[in-house]
């Protein structure tokens, strides 16, 4: 008798002990909103891959090129819209951050990433994830047509039979287009070499487009024989069979890492946190290398199809404090140069 | 022209009692301290000139544009803020107003709905209006198929359907044709009378408020000029306006005499009574048909009759139908011509011509003396 | 009697008029959409208006500084006093926007980040702050740096209020070139498309060529599209992979050239709309007379047509301009390296997050804008009472020639039109151009790219449906109200004139305004931001006015005594509006509601600042794809948008041949 009331009460306990379960699973479901730049095409296997850990966490993103998501976040600041950032250009999530709108956070496993992959205050507001890296997307077949030589250099660039056969990002509304500037600037001298470099580019450029891929693409399609746009972009062109060759310029390239952050304020702050956990994970780290070459876990990233293996050597020490603190400065400079000037044929 | 018949007694109730009514449009006053009462079952016809606050006071009466200031009461009610809404009448416009996408049975039940009313009762009401106003198979079509005349009635049944203690009627005939409009004229008055529904209705159209009115309220710039029956406005007119406005009328400009006497140029004419001051400027008026011809050259009695008789040289003469027209000259008048309405059997027995001379004579008690127009 | 007596003797009472039930329900409808029109209009503008007074400047005189280079801290001293004793910034330099920068280093020309000097930092007030690194700090302590720290140091501005921002405008070259170019590009586009569309329509009026009915249909194909979707079909035309490239002689598509060709093509049948209509009603006994006089056809044709044109040919003139100036899809996807106002606003305000200058620019959009609309204005009620004279229709008698001529006009014109859309449909469906001409579907996998995917798409339809219902309701309602109540006049002309403002206003305009009204934490409508609501709001205010003046001359028609004829019968306003107000209008609602479709289905410049992730729109997709460089998918996502509007028009056209036919039995006779 006792030890059927026991049972009863057991098959009680589990029955009801499940539901609570389910219910509790159908509470913790949370809708998180994600500002993001990365590329559309990698944001639903993203968001797959992550709910492979966590189901209870329903990702809605919104995806924009990095210029417009940052806007959007500086102008939804008083409120903000977004939980989380998940991949938008480290400058710009330093830009947050000195506006006070991220959430420090130290995420579990913080300490395997590379140090250049960290916010170094004690408590940081972002981590990187990955980088992606500047690059030239050269049409051969549109290069033949002009009888154009591949450039080696960025210097290369400059040569009259380039003239009005290159494109490149606008850096006032592209986060790769900054990147270019931002590494002209510190390879070639922050006062003057930089800009004596972009003046003399300038006059090669056919026009600055507002998308930092769309000069890949444009180049992918023969639009325009040189794109300088990132290598990601290149490679990702060239798998869908553009005659596009990917070129790593030998003084050195630009970079710009992709990071996340939580922000201030946000009502779902313990999903939050597990996205960006989970966000650093090694399981992550494997996800963004089927698209990028360097990724923030040192040891993780495997070679990628049609990425230049001179990539990695290549990549410029890059001053992302210096970057961001005069961003302002360097994009008003632009402007007065290059924006008004080429206008007038 | 006979008095009309059913004229109500001025002992009859007063229904609409309006009482000192002005309404001014920023400045302008359109209407002035108006008092007015009509009474229970009358026709009352507002008569006048385009502009002269005829149509304002019938919507003021209808509260569509309340007054500025004064009171109406209907059936010892004051209703002079009450919204259309909350009074009671029934309207018909000029333009008639018929919803075009209703036929002219849901025309006519619009006002019955929601009023508690069941289908079959509804039915019946109109079909009952639809008989009374002649057009019993017409109930199907819709208002573009339907000619003015009616179109006009249709908006009349409708106007009636919910049996409304007043009928306000603007302009209603003056969108059809002078056949249609003789037409209706009568029907409508016919049915007013059957009905005894108290009515008012504004016309500029003289002949139609002579045919149909009880009474007249003869208004000008906003004020009213003269009420009463047809026959008084037409035989007693008050006012040179009035005088002017209604029928034919001669008018020569004079000098008073004496209370019952004026000269005109070099003559001095017997006249009706006017109480003005001697030398004053006056305006002499008599109606064309009140001159009495009395032959050519013939000048048979020498007693008082030669009074106020005249000899004038037939300047022209216009044939009407059923009279002639004849402009008189004498250059005794200072230069005014006389318009006298001779009859065929006059002019037929005086073997009256154009460039003959003819003695009229212009009976005292039918030539009018007023103060000229625009003084006081 | 002897009340009245009595009453007699003293002066008459001045009647306040007791308002009905009616009455008051009709004011609360009036206010309650006047109020819509404040909220969703006047207070997002002058939002704006004041943010493009908001101003940043670094306040020097709130930064106080020790400096110790060894021998003790020596005394405070501020960046003012500093700055004036190095002459370093004149007050003009120190204007910035909102996330300007300034290293301190500045003050201190002999700076060295090796020397051992030691800096002492702080702020007098707690209204400003500065960085160190990325680091915020906005308190009011002390901070000590070394040298070497002292450099990443970098202070942040404070607001104010003020015209700098516009003295800032006005010496940038960069920004104020754009007012010439918008101005030569809208005038340039104006004086091609009007004289286009006056050949076309003379054409369709005045001769008796073939296939008129056709022309006609091929004419407003552009207004189903968006305006970007020419510029789209320009690229693969005359790009630099364009199929008849060599037409240009080298000239490049991608500025001036391609932006009027394109302003040309979506702007053609507004303006052939207003000059059919002002060909229409000129009188055919003017060209009796004409005629009869021996008068030439060329002199006919100064002497009469084009006098008796002429308001229409300035109205079309001055909505062309309107529309060219304020359109942002077209020159961003066509215009290249030419800036132009609309394209500023987004470049300031999603380029370099200057909302400040975003919000300038719109001001100096609006000029322009409101002058245009304010003389359309006048010259539209010239027309009107042109309109109301009597006059003979004009029938064309068969002249061989001169139809010929008109045929191979229009069909040139034609041509042109179907072409650009025929060149969208045709690269939507190409694999890979140039490399892979084969034809695939792959562009129409709309989930593998920017814009949101199919959810784009349907996205859309729902706006538009949305759009469509809630804003004609609002808009007729609006208009009876507007146009027949008595009394309250003031509100009603306050309310008049809220609703004419909408079509001098851009959509890049209204789009920001929004931004700095509804994204405000104090605004309880704040909710609202980031949904489809705020964006059927927003384009419904957009397409306000056109809508606005559909149902007022809709209403106009109706006799004026209906209200008082009702009010008679004791009828409630309500049951007269549903009963005849409604079903007389429904030819005119029914054109409010797809007018509101395919504009919301098409327009892109209000909600590109208004969309979020879940209410990404098929119009911006467009956009986003082609910036992102996947220009075959914009195409594809341009043609579904026309095949949408081309089906919303046949179902319309359906249903005003059917349900109509029924509600308007009255009208066959």
């Amino acid at each position: 008798m006792f030890t059927k009331l026991i049972k009863k009460s057991g098959v009680m306990t589990c029955v009801a002990g499940a539901l609570m379960l389910v219910m509790s699973q159908s509470a913790l479901a949370v809708d998180l909103t994600v500002y993001t730049a990365v590329e559309a095409e990698d944001l639903a296997r993203y968001a797959e891959t992550f709910n492979k850990d966590h189901p209870d966490i329903n990702i809605k993103w919104v995806r924009d090129s990095t210029g417009i998501v940052t806007a959007k976040l500086l102008a939804e600041k008083n409120n903000p819209q977004a939980d989380v950032i998940w991949g938008l250009a480290g400058t710009s999530l330093l830009l947050m951050k000195s506006e006070g709108m991220l959430e420090p956070y130290k995420p579990k496993g913080v300490e395997l990433l590379d140090p250049k992959f960290v916010d170094q205050s004690p408590v940081p507001s972002w981590t990187g994830m990955d980088a992606w890296v500047a690059a030239v997307c050269y049409n051969t077949v549109e290069a033949a047509k002009h009888n154009l030589k591949p450039p080696k250099t960025w210097t290369d660039l400059l040569k009259p039979m380039y003239k009005g056969h290159l494109i490149m990002p606008n850096p006032n509304s592209s986060g790769t287009g900054f990147l270019d500037v931002s590494s002209w600037l510190q390879m070639f001298g922050k006062e003057q070499g930089g800009w004596d470099y972009m003046d003399r580019l300038h006059k090669n450029i056919a026009r600055y487009t507002h998308s930092g891929s769309k000069p890949c693409k444009l180049a992918a399609a023969g639009e325009i024989p040189i794109g300088i746009s990132f290598a990601f972009r290149g490679a990702r062109s060239k798998a869908k069979g553009a005659p596009i060759e990917i070129i790593v310029p030998e003084e050195g390239v630009g970079w710009e890492m992709e990071a996340s952050g939580i922000i201030a304020g946000t009502p779902n702050l313990k999903a939050a946190q597990t996205l960006i956990d989970w966000s650093i994970s090694k399981t992550a780290m494997e996800m963004y290398n089927t698209a990028y070459a360097v990724v923030g876990m040192p040891g993780v990233a495997k070679p990628v199809k049609y990425f230049p293996d001179t990539l990695l050597e290549r990549m410029i020490v890059n001053d992302f404090e210096w970057a961001a603190n005069n961003r302002k400065a360097i994009l008003a400079e632009w402007l007065k140069r290059y924006d008004s000037k080429s206008e007038a044929k | 022209m006979t008095e009309p018949t059913a004229a109500p007694d001025k002992s009859s109730k007063v229904y609409l009692q309006i009482d000192r009514l002005t309404k001014k449009f920023g400045t302008f006053v359109a209407l002035d301290s108006v008092s007015l009462e009509v009474y229970e079952g009358e026709f009352i016809c507002f008569l006048g000139p385009s502009g002269c606050g005829k149509t304002t006071l019938l919507r003021a009466i209808a509260g569509l544009d309340i007054q500025t200031s004064g009171t109406v009461r209907q059936a010892d009610v004051d209703i002079s803020a009450l919204p259309p809404f909350e009074r009671d009448f029934g309207i018909v416009f000029q333009s008639y107003a018929l919803f075009p996408n209703l036929t002219a049975e849901r025309n006519i039940a619009f006002g019955l709905e929601n009023q508690k009313l069941d289908k079959s009762a509804v039915t019946k009401r109109v079909n009952e209006l639809l008989e009374l106003v002649g057009l019993p198979d017409q109930g199907p079509k819709y208002p573009a198929q339907l000619s003015g005349g009616q179109q006009q009635r249709i908006a009349l049944a409708r106007a009636l359907a919910t049996s409304p203690g007043l009928l306000l009627l603007d302009e209603p005939l003056s969108a059809l044709d002078a056949k249609v409009r003789g037409h209706l004229r009568h029907e409508m008055k016919t049915l007013q009378r059957r009905l005894g529904v108290t009515t008012v209705m504004v016309t500029h159209d003289q002949e139609e408020a002579l045919t149909m009115a009880d009474r007249i309220v003869v208004m000008n710039q906003g004020v009213i000029e003269q009420v009463g029956t047809p026959t008084e406005i037409y035989r007693e007119p008050d006012t040179l306006f009035v005088a002017d406005f209604i029928g034919a009328m001669n008018q020569v400009e004079g000098r008073v005499n004496d209370d019952n006497s004026v000269s005109i140029g070099e003559l001095s004419f017997k006249s009706r009574s006017h109480g003005l001051s001697r030398e004053a400027p006056v305006v002499a008026a008599i109606r064309p048909e009140d001159i009495v011809p009395e032959g050519i050259g013939d000048y048979s009695s020498q007693d008082s009759s030669a009074e106020n008789s005249l000899e004038a040289e037939i300047e022209d003469m216009e044939f009407l139908g059923s009279f002639w027209r004849v402009s008189l000259k004498n250059s005794a008048l200072g230069g005014a011509n006389l318009i006298a309405d001779l009859s065929i059997n006059a002019t037929r027995r005086l073997e009256v011509d154009t460039g003959s001379t003819i003695r009229v004579k212009l009976p005292a008690d039918r030539l009018w003396i007023f103060p000229p127009a625009g003084s006081a | 009697m002897t009340e009245s007596a009595t009453i007699a003797a003293g002066a008459a009472p001045l009647i306040k008029p007791r308002t009905s039930k009616d009455d008051r329900v009709m004011v609360g409808f009036i206010l309650v959409i006047c109020l819509y029109l404040l909220i969703t209009l006047a207070f997002p503008l002058y939002a704006m208006l004041s943010k493009s007074f908001s101003t940043y400047a670094f306040d020097l005189t709130n930064f106080e500084f020790q400096v110790n280079t060894g021998d003790g801290w020596s005394e405070t001293f501020n960046a003012a006093e500093q700055n004036e004793k190095i002459q370093k910034f004149k007050p003009e330099d120190l204007v910035t926007s909102s996330d300007g920068r300034l290293a301190p280093t500045e003050f201190f020309p002999e700076f060295s980040f090796r020397s051992p000097t030691l800096y002492k930092l702080r702020q007098v007030r707690g209204d400003t702050s500065f960085l160190f690194g990325t680091e915020r700090v906005d308190d009011t302590d002390w901070h000590e740096y070394s040298s070497n720290d002292f450099r990443r140091i970098v202070i942040r501005p404070s607001g104010a209020t003020g015209l700098d921002n516009f003295r800032t405008y006005f010496s940038t070259p960069a920004l104020f070139r754009s007012i010439e170019n918008s101005l030569f590009i809208s005038i340039l586009s104006t004086i091609i498309t009007v004289s286009l569309a006056f050949w076309f329509a003379y054409a369709l009026n005045r001769s008796r060529m073939r296939f008129k009915g056709l022309f006609r249909l091929i004419a407003m194909i552009p207004i189903l599209v968006p305006s970007l979707l020419p510029g789209i079909a320009l690229v693969y035309l005359f790009g630099n992979q364009g199929m008849i490239k060599g037409l240009l002689f080298g000239e490049s598509i991608y500025g001036p050239i391609g932006i009027v060709m394109g302003s040309v093509f979506f702007t053609f049948p507004h303006a052939l709309i207003i000059i059919t209509t002002a060909l229409a009603i000129s009188d055919g006994r003017l060209y009796e007379a004409a005629t009869a006089l021996r008068a030439s056809r060329w002199r006919t044709f100064w002497t009469v047509t084009i006098p008796g044109a002429r308001y229409g040919l300035i109205s079309a003139a001055f909505v062309v301009f309107n529309l060219v100036i304020t359109d942002f899809g077209l020159p961003k996807v066509i215009g290249g390296q030419y800036n132009m106002l609309a394209v500023d606003i987004y470049k300031q305000v999603i380029g370099q997050q200057n909302f400040e200058m975003g919000a300038v620019v719109s001001v100096v959009l609006l000029v322009p804008a409101l002058l245009a609309f304010g003389i359309d204005r006048y010259v539209q009620k010239k027309q009107v009472a042109q309109l109301s004279a009597r006059s003979v229709p004009y029938v064309p008698k068969p002249h061989k020639q001169f139809d010929r001529i008109c045929l191979g006009y229009c069909s040139l014109i034609a041509i042109f039109i179907v072409g650009l859309i025929a060149v969208c449909q045709y690269a939507a469906l190409i694999k890979f151009w140039p490399y892979n001409l084969s034809f695939s579907l792959d562009n129409y996998n709309f989930k593998v790219m920017d814009g949101g995917g199919w959810d784009s798409y349907t996205n859309s339809i729902q706006l538009g449906l949305y759009t469509a219902l809630a804003g004609t309701v609002i808009v007729f309602i609006g208009a009876y109200m507007v146009e027949k109540t008595n009394g309250f006049f003031a509100t009603r002309s306050s309310f008049q004139f809220l609703a004419m403002m909408p079509m001098a206003i851009p959509g890049m305009v209204l789009g920001l305004a929004y931004i700095f009204f509804f994204n405000n934490p104090d605004n309880p409508l704040n909710t609202i931001y980031g949904t489809l609501l705020i964006m059927v709001i927003c384009t419904v205010t957009h397409f306000y006015t056109v809508s606005h003046l559909t149902a007022v001359t809709a209403l106009k028609q109706m006799d004026r005594e209906f209200e008082s004829v009702a009010a008679s019968l004791k009828q409630p306003f309500h049951k007269l509006f549903s009963k005849v107000t409604v079903p007389v209008c429904l030819p005119s609602i029914l054109d409010i509601s797809i007018y509101l479709f395919v504009n919301a289905m098409t327009t892109v410049s209000a909600v590109i600042f208004l969309y979020s992730p879940d209410t990404t729109l098929a119009s911006v997709a467009v956009l986003n794809m082609d910036d992102a460089g996947d220009v075959a998918p914009a195409a594809a996502m341009g043609m579904m948008i026309f095949y949408t509007n081309v089906g919303a028009r046949l179902i319309h056209q359906f249903v005003s041949r059917n349900v109509v036919r029924r509600t308007q039995a009255w009208r066959g006779n």
